[in-house]
């Protein structure tokens, strides 16, 4: 994997907030494919880094190079052009529409009624949905039900078609597991597998750590806005990476 | 086991399709009560009365659907109704003393008030989109803006003196039907003797045809195409309507355009028919549009609701209204019962929540 261009490449990021600095030269890169987890404790950066990456925040230095040319990502449309997707916990669905209208929210396809008249394609829509669903390996009994009557687990899937759908490279995904139970966790940890075996690269951050052992290639951990450590996941445990996280001289004087 | 868990699903999915559909069947029930106890209800002519008594309620529910669609209500559709019938009676009539044929008179009245009636509901939309202020307080100031231009282009009283063609349209039918004479457009037959008006039946008033043209016109937009998907969208998560990349505040103010539109299409209407110009010609009218829209479905939370629920919660309204006239009950009544339908109705809604569809499982 290390012998391709990375697709995401951040060198010597800094993100001040006043006299905070939230971000601290931090370097880190994403190879397509590769699952990485980004990881630490409350407060270590993750959030502000990866706000950063989805132009959501502008650094105060450093630079961006997505597939191997500097970019300058100045607000998250940006990123989206790019081919870089963010999900929040809060998935940015509309939960009074169905399925395949959230995949299609914003770019609807339409037809042409009598000649003249744009209507919604409503099957053309709904094929490619679950097209890319089956894809995906993802089961929604329906794709007419509207985004409230699914699961938390459906639901994320959902949103992280829709981000593959419109051909993301790149999928940022905040916490994805925090609000689900047991069957639907394990669901959406395949689903990350199976985006990374389709070739998309995902950053995923979780202060579940075994969740992000079971997927993540590579392991990259923050602490208190600086870069301390980064392993390969099979090349570590998480003791280590908890040693780093909160700080490995603690870890060390409590043995 | 199996058979006896999918017939209880199938059921439920029978009750679930009642819950969604009440309001068409109470509306049967209503038409049926009064037909059987009232005189003279069960008649073309009663159902067409009905239908014009309604229009105006229809016309402001209409736009009020699309704004309470986006999670936002419109207070002043009723007085921007009342400016609208002001101004157009007032172009109506200027024209008029200026020597111009009624047909021209009537014609810029209705056109420029349509277009002028737009601006009301731009300055609601931009300061509910661009600057944040809650629907309820930009439009309650719109409201009373309204009322008070209006009264004042009027000096308090009624603007009267119209071309009287206005009157032939407002009250006028599109076909008239004679029993032995056969059909007429727009007109009764000529020279019918005074007997046989007794026998004229008109039928599709002219005043409830425009209206619902247009209506019908603004369903469609709302139910087939990108507009009201995104109308939806912007009512059901306003957040992941922009990060969609949906243009989320002029959006809003085409919405709280659409509700000013049909505000001056109801006060044309009223024009016509009254030939009159009245400042508080909708006053009345916009709780019971509001009440309609919540009726036919939709959420004052935003997000649902359709102009066909709409347009039956209007009918609900108006046949209780006429209804009583007809039984001689004092419609003080009428405020009761639509209050009691009005909250009935969001009972229902949240005792039915959706079927969901269970597919292949």
């Amino acid at each position: 994997m290390e012998n391709n261009t990375p697709l995401l490449e951040v060198k010597d990021i800094v993100k001040r907030f006043g006299g905070l600095v939230a971000v601290n030269r931090v370097s880190m890169e994403v190879y397509p494919g590769e699952v990485v987890g980004l990881l630490g404790d409350n407060g270590a950066g993750k959030s502000t880094l990866i706000k950063v990456i989805s132009g959501v925040y502008q650094p105060d230095e450093g630079e961006i190079y997505f597939e191997g040319k500097k970019v300058k990502i100045n607000n998250p449309m940006d990123a989206i052009k790019l081919g870089i997707e963010t999900l929040y916990q809060d998935l940015a669905l509309a939960e009074n529409l169905n399925v395949y209208s959230n995949i299609f929210l914003g770019r609807e396809r339409v037809k042409s009624l009598l000649g003249i008249i744009p209507v919604l394609d409503h099957e053309y829509m709904m094929e490619e949905s679950q097209k890319v669903l089956s894809r995906l390996g993802i089961e929604i009994p329906s794709l007419k039900n509207r985004i409230k009557n699914l699961s938390g687990g459906q639901r994320q899937s959902v949103a992280i078609s829709r981000s593959v759908y419109w051909n993301a490279k790149l999928l940022i995904l905040d916490e994805p597991t925090a609000a689900l139970g047991v069957t639907e966790q394990k669901k959406v940890l395949d689903l990350v597998r199976t985006l990374s075996s389709q070739g998309v690269a995902v950053i995923i951050i979780s202060h579940q750590l075994y969740d992000v052992f079971q997927v993540a290639h590579r392991l990259v951990v923050l602490r208190r806005g600086e870069k301390v450590g980064e392993r390969l996941t099979k090349e570590t445990n998480s003791d280590e990476i908890v040693g780093l996280m909160v700080g490995a001289e603690l870890v060390g004087e409590k043995k | 086991m199996m058979s006896t868990s999918l017939s209880t699903r199938e059921n439920k999915k029978w009750l679930y399709i009642l819950g969604k559909n009440w309001t068409i069947l109470f509306l049967l029930g209503e038409a049926i009560v009064f037909s059987w106890m009232g005189t003279g209800f069960f008649s073309i002519k009663n159902f067409q009365n009905i239908l014009v008594a309604s229009t105006t309620i229809l016309l402001l529910a209409a736009g009020e659907t699309f704004v309470i669609i986006t999670g936002g209500i419109d207070l002043s559709v009723g007085f921007v109704m009342g400016l609208c019938c002001v101004i157009s009676a007032k172009i109506m009539v200027t024209l008029q003393a200026l020597g111009l044929s009624p047909v021209i008179c009537i014609a810029l009245g209705a056109g420029g008030t349509l277009l002028l009636g737009l601006l009301p509901g731009l300055v609601n939309g931009i300061l509910v989109a661009k600057f944040r202020v809650p629907p309820f307080i930009a439009t309650f100031g719109m409201y009373g803006i309204a009322y008070g231009v209006s009264e004042i282009l009027c000096n308090s009283v009624p603007i009267a003196g119209l071309p009287a063609l206005a009157g032939f349209i407002g009250n006028g039918y599109l076909l008239y039907y004679l029993p032995g004479r056969g059909f007429t457009w727009f007109s009764p037959p000529q020279g019918i003797a005074r007997a046989e008006i007794r026998n004229l039946i008109p039928l599709f008033p002219n005043v409830f045809m425009l209206s619902l043209l247009a209506i019908l016109i603004f369903a469609f937009i709302l139910s087939r195409t990108v507009f009201g998907q995104h109308t939806y969208a912007v009512g059901g998560n306003i957040d992941a309507a922009r990060r969609a990349g949906i243009p989320v505040d002029r959006h809003l103010i085409k919405v709280y355009m659409i509700a000013s539109f049909f505000a001056a299409m109801g006060g044309v209407m009223y024009t016509l028919r009254f030939v009159t110009g009245r400042a508080d010609a909708g006053a009345a009218r916009m709780l019971d549009s509001i009440a309609a829209v919540v009726i036919g479905g939709a959420s004052l939370y935003g997000g649902t609701g359709n102009i066909i629920g709409s347009l039956i919660g209007t009918l609900i309204i108006g046949v209780l209204e006429t209804g009583m006239v007809n039984l001689g009950l004092p419609t003080h009544n009428k405020y009761v019962y639509v209050g009691v339908i009005l909250i009935l109705a969001v009972l229902i809604d949240q005792f039915f929540p959706e079927f969901v569809e269970k597919g292949g499982t």
